[in-house]
């Protein structure tokens, strides 16, 4: 094959990489959303550790993002 | 760049020196007034009214006053939850930090474009939030190292490791603490870029489909249109998400450094 195809190719691929990072956003949310509403007193403590699960789960997907970039224009 | 008939998503985050500074060098370095320097100035100067315009100290805050104690409070309240008692000193730098990126995301997303000026957001750049993940990564070391001296090394093993596993823990927590300036400016650059990738890409779509003829614009330039104003305010979220992530996360490092674990 030739680099450059691969490259693209690769390129592509990376893309599952941010769909995956997408079920766990979604994830993150959803449980919070889950715990929230059976005991909403507690919910609105916790938004700082939602935020932080949100940008663990979030970096990945745009870490494959990177990767894409890199391998089209670098 | 629509000249070429093919739009170029990557153009606007060019870097062109302005106002005829191409050719300022300092030891060797090129020290150009970017358009990159030109949005940090106007994002740094309309900071500096907003606050200016709200700290009157009045018993009764006004709508303005009102607006800054919100985002000051907002910003004390997070340090207060994350860092503590301790935490109240870092206020004016988590403030100055948080509304600088966000204005700075906020200016990007204008839409300036009608007045015929170009909008540029800096922080799509890695070398302007990379500046700013070291600032805080350097303050979370200096601070960790001035109140706890060499003890500030049992960071890296929790309460409670097993002997055993100390020197597996020891590592894997060194990397994870070093990989947190490029995590800190890498998210915010790529979440940025990304967002106004995409935005121009389908704005790419409704100008090629309406060059092209009126059937083609009906069936994709009407849709993107439609998708692209919804993205742009989900990039709305997004860049008060950012900045709120970016100063959150500033917050937590500063609690590793302020009461060791």
């Amino acid at each position: 094959m030739d680099a450059e195809a691969a490259k693209l190719l690769g390129a592509g691929f990376a893309a599952i990489g941010a769909g995956l990072a997408s079920i766990g956003v979604g994830n993150v949310f959803a449980k919070f959303l889950e715990g929230a509403l059976r005991n909403p007193g507690a919910a609105d403590a916790q938004q700082g550790r939602l935020f932080i699960g949100f940008a663990g789960a979030e970096l990945l997907g745009l870490l494959s993002f990177v990767i894409a970039a890199l391998l089209i224009f670098a | 760049m629509a000249a070429e008939g093919k739009v170029d998503p990557m153009h606007q985050f060019t870097i062109q020196p302005m106002f005829g500074s191409d050719g300022w060098n300092i030891a060797g370095y090129n020290v150009a007034f970017t358009n990159s320097s030109l949005w940090m100035a106007i994002a740094a100067a309309l900071l500096f009214v907003f606050v200016a315009g709200g700290a009157k100290r009045q018993l009764v805050p006004g709508r303005w006053q009102m607006a800054v104690e919100t985002f000051t409070g907002f910003v004390d309240g997070m340090l207060a939850a994350n860092v503590g008692a301790n935490g109240k000193k870092y206020v004016p730098y988590i403030f100055s930090l948080f509304m600088f990126i966000l204005f700075a995301n906020f200016l990007g997303l204008m839409p300036l474009g009608v007045l015929g000026l170009h909008p540029f957001t800096f922080t799509s750049h890695f070398s302007a939030t990379g500046v700013l993940s070291i600032l805080s990564f350097s303050i979370v070391i200096i601070v960790g190292f001035a109140k706890h001296k060499l003890h500030f090394f049992s960071l890296f093993v929790p309460h409670g490791t097993p002997a055993l596993m100390i020197p597996a823990i020891f590592v894997v927590e060194l990397i994870s603490f070093l990989v947190r300036p490029f995590s800190l400016g890498l998210r915010l650059f790529v979440a940025m870029m990304a967002g106004h990738v995409l935005l121009e890409v389908l704005s790419s779509f409704v100008i090629s489909s309406g060059n092209a003829n009126l059937g083609l614009f009906a069936i994709a330039g009407v849709p993107s249109f439609i998708l692209m104003v919804g993205i742009c305010a989900l990039e709305l979220l997004v860049a008060g998400i950012q900045a709120y992530v970016f100063a959150l996360l500033t917050c937590v490092y500063l609690n590793d450094a302020e009461n060791l674990h």
